[in-house]
């Protein structure tokens, strides 16, 4: 365990070459590091999400939280940043690609790193981390939690959001630790077992964990759904996923 | 924002919101994860203004049942007012009716 950790604001480049704010925590000292870029859940860039950065620099890995609605508006106005993401229709795919790849490159660039990159997000991020890890060859393992819309019927895509990531496996370019509540419906326990048939009949290497007794987000310690006994269990099976494929 | 469940409303009327009142030009209704609420998912609904900027916007959070409840309170009320505007009002509430 690293308990002494470094924190900071930054800005690394993104999607279109623009500077994107994001948070960044990892160990002191020199390393080398392994890195982890974290795709926030859909209540934004909050005060969890930066815990699970920190959490993962207290284990080892640099992390990196790009703020992924850096276009819509400020953190320090979140709620409304939020209700004018989901009247637009989400955040556009190509964006998000964009910016996690220039998180990857920023993480890859600093001296203490490993140059090894694990990708995980939550809610939304969850399937932002199955699209990101389908369209670049930038990490070397992925962790999806409860990510809804991974399985979107065609009369729910947009011109934002125009293909479903469970249409893009034989892209998935990382291997993908997954991790789902069995009461939760968006993603539904069937659409989970959708993804994982695609998965293993495209040959792709993967690991799926379904919990009962947890519905959606059930890591979050600041919300009604937060389960101690298989968020702890899971939290397990990423240091699990990342020992074995990041260091 | 997992269930992504949006709907849109042209509005044409006042909300109060943080700046004072502001005329508000659309609703948005979602049925997702609240900012706020400590709910799993609750019914919000946004009252904006998109040509005034971020801070035009009246928002509640709320639970089916409160949902649910809002829904009859409004019908209700137009339902007694019709008398005063039925030209507007009265093909709503007949509609209603029909379901």
């Amino acid at each position: 365990m690293y308990r002494n950790i470094v924190c900071d604001e930054i800005s690394h480049r993104g999607y279109n070459g623009d500077d994107i704010l994001a948070y960044y925590a990892r160990p002191a000292g020199n390393g080398p590091f392994p890195g982890v870029v974290v795709l926030h859940h859909m209540p934004g860039w909050d005060e969890w999400c930066c815990e699970v950065a920190r959490k993962f620099a207290h284990h080892g890995y640099a992390a990196v939280l790009p703020y992924l609605f850096h276009r819509f508006g400020p953190p320090e106005q979140m709620d409304d940043t939020i209700a004018k993401v989901r009247a637009g229709g989400g955040v556009p795919d190509a964006m998000t690609i964009g910016d996690a790849v220039g998180a990857a490159q920023f993480l890859k660039a600093q001296p203490n790193s490993t140059g090894k990159l694990g990708l995980i997000g939550f809610c939304s991020g969850g399937r932002q981390t199955v699209l990101v890890a389908s369209n670049t060859k930038e990490f070397s393992a992925a962790v999806d939690c409860w990510g809804g819309r991974v399985v979107a019927p065609a009369d729910t895509l947009t011109p934002a959001q125009p293909k479903a990531p469970i249409d893009m496996t034989a892209d998935l370019a990382a291997p993908l630790l997954g991790i789902f509540g069995n009461d939760d419906q968006a993603p539904s326990p069937e659409q989970v077992n959708q993804h994982e048939a695609v998965l293993k009949q495209a040959g792709k290497t993967y690991e799926f964990h379904r919990y009962d007794g947890a519905g959606h987000g059930f890591f979050a310690t600041d919300r009604p759904g937060y389960r101690q006994g298989p968020a702890t269990d899971a939290w397990g099976k990423v240091w699990a996923w990342y020992d074995k494929y990041l260091k | 924002m997992c269930s992504w469940i949006v709907e849109k409303a042209k509005m044409s009327g006042s909300a109060k919101g943080i700046n004072g009142w502001f005329e508000t030009t659309e609703a948005t209704v979602v049925y997702d994860h609240p900012y706020h609420a400590q709910l799993d998912h609750a019914l919000c609904i946004d009252f904006i203004n998109p040509e005034q900027g971020l801070g035009a916007r009246v928002a509640v959070e709320l639970t089916v049942e409160s949902a649910l409840e809002l829904i009859k309170a409004i019908e209700m009320a137009l339902d007694r007012g019709k008398h005063l505007h039925p030209e507007v009002i009265t093909p709503r509430v007949e509609m209603l009716a029909l379901k």
